[in-house]
């Protein structure tokens, strides 16, 4: 892990295509309408048994569902190793509370926390909360970029060695070592510090969707995963080549950016082969679903061996039609299909989702320029 | 429910466990005293309170680190995880243990919080309560969108609505019909004076129906809300005396919203030292008090009350002569003194009396520990509060982390249980029924 900090203006590093670039597969486990803790626990141990990089719960005001963020929190103790990624809506929450709530995930998960950035974009959700009428969709993802900018400074608010138990002088912290974020966004400002230290991550992991257009912006500015849907290959590079570039644009090393594929899996037909005509291109079906795959575990191995292989996308990020059905055949079947042919790990090396995903621990904004964070 | 003592051989008490709070009587400079921060310290404490059978454990919160003379202060363990996140993994730990969280109702909106609440009873299957705390200060409002928009006034204003409009969105769903796990979502409308709000609730009523209801705040409001609204209150009132003339006080506001006096449980916050004898228990019990009132921590607690710095001030020297600033904002972010220079004038008059100097004063007169004594003499005390009407049970602060229970579990509840005093084993799988509280009426939809 070094401390070093990224150059301002990093070069742009044309898709690249190592013998051994690393593959990161990543499942949702929502979808099943459930709210005790069994099922989420179940689904999260058998995509660690198949060591995933991470397990995604989407959230949303606008359908019945648990708070994924307590949901994947109550998963955390019953799982070692797999990365935890709730969804998080950052249009009605207190960005104080979220970057609170998103810390203590990880410490609770002892580094294994991240989190999907979504904004509510109703004017039903709006209602719920009476506060301010929906705003437009750039707006909320100009404030979401906002709150993730925020959360991230919260998170650096306490020095990692803030904490000192200094019986000497009786000092507990190194007050010098806290600092105030003193933020101002377009709706609102915070003060700081966190109420909570830096979480083990330093920055838990922040993955964005970037589906909707207006989301890209604050994906190439703050995620680390970003989630593109595409039908085709080519199509899904030239979504990471802009991303990229945009990355680098706000002095981003864009080689630290890992795109996700994001893909729903149909498993259900078995070891049909893949509609004729789409060979291994998923078949994209119309609405918001997105790149829809379906057919058997081999061919989905496949499929995702050849988009990686092109240099495309560093990954992928499945959501299953049938939660368990198709969770299992994808850990079963595809995934263990990969981890024979070595394109995929086997176990995870790593304790935390950041070294799952090859990220370095973040230096901290706040800490003097070359010490240790 | 009334308290039968033909039926109930004997008034059970009700114990929780609280987390060590960041303020001076959380000793962080023992040796044994581990992380604040980190899942393990939470584990092992509730851990030990489910070893002894306790209703629940309980997590306090701050919105705003405290400062003092306008710096973060720096002598008290601070850092703390988000109460509900925390709780929510704590459920994996345990299986029978209440879940408490403090959450404020002055920075949080009902839908939200309410739905995080209901899931939280969900994923422990009936665990969950929720410390209804309010704050209207600008300087903790500095970390949220609103500010310090609320008026000191109407803190329990918000604070009642807030929990009256939380009730009828966990009750916006169906009871589950019978075989199938759950209700069917309804519309609710809420329209208040602090509330507007409408549509659709995540969430499915929890097993408990409503989560429990606790509430700290000691003024005439604080009282009338715990009397119309909570089921437990959290309270400072820790002495014999003080308890019963607030356990009195409490319970007779009930009648009149048509409550049972046993429908609202008094539960002091109270510390424990424990000895072979009563000498070594107080022996132990100035240990501790040195050790929570450092040199550093006597100057802090003697600025707070005269609101003025007094750095140059020697801590084993005597009081200053000067008097307090009864106008200071030296500190922020912790309940300001009352009437400083009465205060002041009692503790001079102690320290001559006495010949005592700052700290030794301070030791003096800041709160010591509620219950000193061999376990026996501990288990009797306590039964004595619950049996005198002082109290119905007790929240337990320890001063170490994580292990400041473990005594009082192995020495204290075996000999209140076999008082009679204290449950053997849990009777029922709900934070409700530990408490011996009814379910709440469904009351359908309000739309
Ligand atoms: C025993 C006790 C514990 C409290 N714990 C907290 C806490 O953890 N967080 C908080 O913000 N306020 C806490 N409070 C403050 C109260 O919730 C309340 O906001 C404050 O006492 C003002 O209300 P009052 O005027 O009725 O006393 C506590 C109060 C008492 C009496």
């Amino acid at each position: 892990m070094s401390a070093t900090r990224p150059p301002h203006r990093p070069r742009h590093n044309p898709p690249h295509n190592p013998p051994h670039r690393p593959l990161y597969l990543a499942a949702e486990i929502g979808g099943q309408r459930s709210f005790d803790a069994a099922g989420y626990v179940e689904l999260a141990r058998l995509a660690e048994r198949g060591a995933l990089d991470f397990v995604t719960l989407q959230d949303s005001f606008a359908r019945p569902g648990p708070d994924a963020l307590a949901v994947l929190s109550r998963v955390a103790p019953a799982t070692e190793r797999i990365g935890l990624v709730p969804t998080v809506t950052t249009t009605h929450t207190e960005p104080f509370h979220v970057s609170a709530a998103v810390a203590t995930l990880d410490w609770v998960s002892r580094g294994r926390a991240g989190w999907l950035v979504d904004v509510s974009t109703t004017p039903a959700e709006a209602r719920l909360f009476g506060r301010r009428p929906a705003a437009s969709v750039p707006a909320l993802w100009q404030e979401a970029g906002e709150v993730a900018e925020v959360a991230a400074r919260l998170w650096d608010s306490w020095e990692d060695d803030a904490e000192i138990r200094d019986t000497s002088t009786g000092r507990f912290i190194d007050r010098g070592k806290l600092h105030y974020v003193d933020f101002e966004g377009a709706t609102f400002t915070v003060r700081g510090p966190s109420i909570v230290p830096r979480p083990p991550q330093g920055h838990p992991v922040t993955v964005v969707d970037a589906t909707e257009g207006h989301s890209r912006e604050t994906a190439a500015r703050h995620a680390d995963v970003v989630l593109v849907r595409a039908g085709r290959p080519d199509e899904a590079a030239a979504i990471s080549e802009k991303l990229r570039s945009r990355a680098a644009d706000h002095g981003r090393d864009p080689g630290t950016l890992r795109v996700l594929a994001a893909l729903t899996i149909d498993l259900g037909d078995g070891e049909r082969p893949v509609e004729p005509g789409l060979e291994s291109a998923p078949r994209t079906t119309a609405g918001d679903t997105g790149p829809h795959y379906r057919g058997g575990p081999v061919d989905l191995a496949d499929l995702i061996t050849s988009w990686h292989g092109t240099g495309a996308v560093d990954g992928f990020h499945l959501t299953p039609a049938e939660p368990r059905r198709d969770l299992e055949r994808l850990v079963n079947g595809t995934v263990a299909l990969l981890q024979h042919r070595s394109l995929f790990r086997t176990f995870h090396p790593g304790g935390t989702l950041r070294e799952h995903l090859s990220l370095a621990r973040p230096a901290n904004q706040y800490a003097p320029a070359g010490g240790t964070s | 429910m009334t308290t039968d003592t033909s039926r109930t051989a004997r008034k059970r008490i009700h114990l929780a466990a609280h987390f060590p709070g960041v303020n001076s009587t959380t000793v962080w400079t023992d040796p044994r005293s581990k992380s604040q921060i980190d899942f393990s310290s939470f584990e092992a404490l509730a851990r030990t309170a489910e070893r002894g059978k306790f209703d629940f454990f309980f997590l306090a919160e701050g919105l705003r680190l405290r400062e003092h003379k306008g710096l973060i202060h720096d002598l008290d363990v601070v850092g703390r995880p988000e109460s509900l996140t925390v709780l929510s993994a704590l459920a994996a730990v345990t299986d029978r243990l209440g879940l408490a969280a403090t959450v404020n109702a002055t920075f949080n909106e009902p839908y939200e919080l309410a739905r995080r609440l209901a899931t939280l009873d969900h994923l422990s299957a009936g665990r969950a309560a929720w410390n209804v705390v309010t704050s209207s200060d600008a300087f903790t409002g500095e970390n949220f969108r609103r500010g310090g928009y609320l008026d000191r006034a109407d803190r329990y204003t918000r604070a009642a609505e807030f929990v009256a409009t939380a009730r009828e969105l966990w009750d916006s769903w169906t009871p589950p019909a019978p075989g199938a796990p759950y209700g069917t979502p309804r519309p609710f409308a809420h329209s208040g004076r602090q509330f507007e709000i409408e549509g659709e609730f995540t969430v499915p009523r929890s097993p408990q129906g409503h989560p429990v209801v606790i509430q700290a705040g000691d003024s005439e409001e604080g009282r009338e809300f715990a009397a119309s609204a909570a089921d437990v209150i959290f309270t400072r009132h820790g002495t014999l005396e003080a308890g019963r003339e607030f356990y009195a006080d409490t319970k007779s506001r009930l009648a009149k919203y048509g409550r049972d006096p046993d429908d609202l449980k008094i539960m002091p916050g109270v510390t424990v030292v424990l000895g072979d004898s009563d000498a070594e228990a107080q022996e132990r019990a100035a240990g501790i008090r040195r050790q929570q009132v450092s040199p550093q921590n006597a100057i802090l607690a003697l600025e707070q009350v005269w609101g003025r710095d007094l750095s140059a001030y020697d801590p084993d020297g005597p009081l200053p002569g000067i008097d307090p600033d009864p106008d200071s904002a030296l500190v922020q972010g912790r309940v300001r003194i009352g009437d400083p220079l009465a205060v002041a004038a009692k503790w001079r008059a102690l320290s001559e009396a006495k010949g005592l100097s700052i700290r030794q004063t301070v030791i003096e007169t800041t709160a010591r520990q509620s219950f000193i004594g061999t376990p026996e003499g501990v288990a009797e005390s306590l039964d004595t509060f619950v049996r005198t009407g002082a109290a119905d049970g007790f929240i337990l602060v320890p001063h170490l982390t994580p292990g400041g229970l473990d005594d009082f579990v192995d020495r204290v509840v075996p000999l209140l249980q076999e008082r009679g005093a204290f449950r053997t084993e849990y009777e029922g799988a709900t934070l409700r029924s530990h408490l011996g509280l009814p379910a709440p009426e469904w009351k359908g939809s309000a739309a």
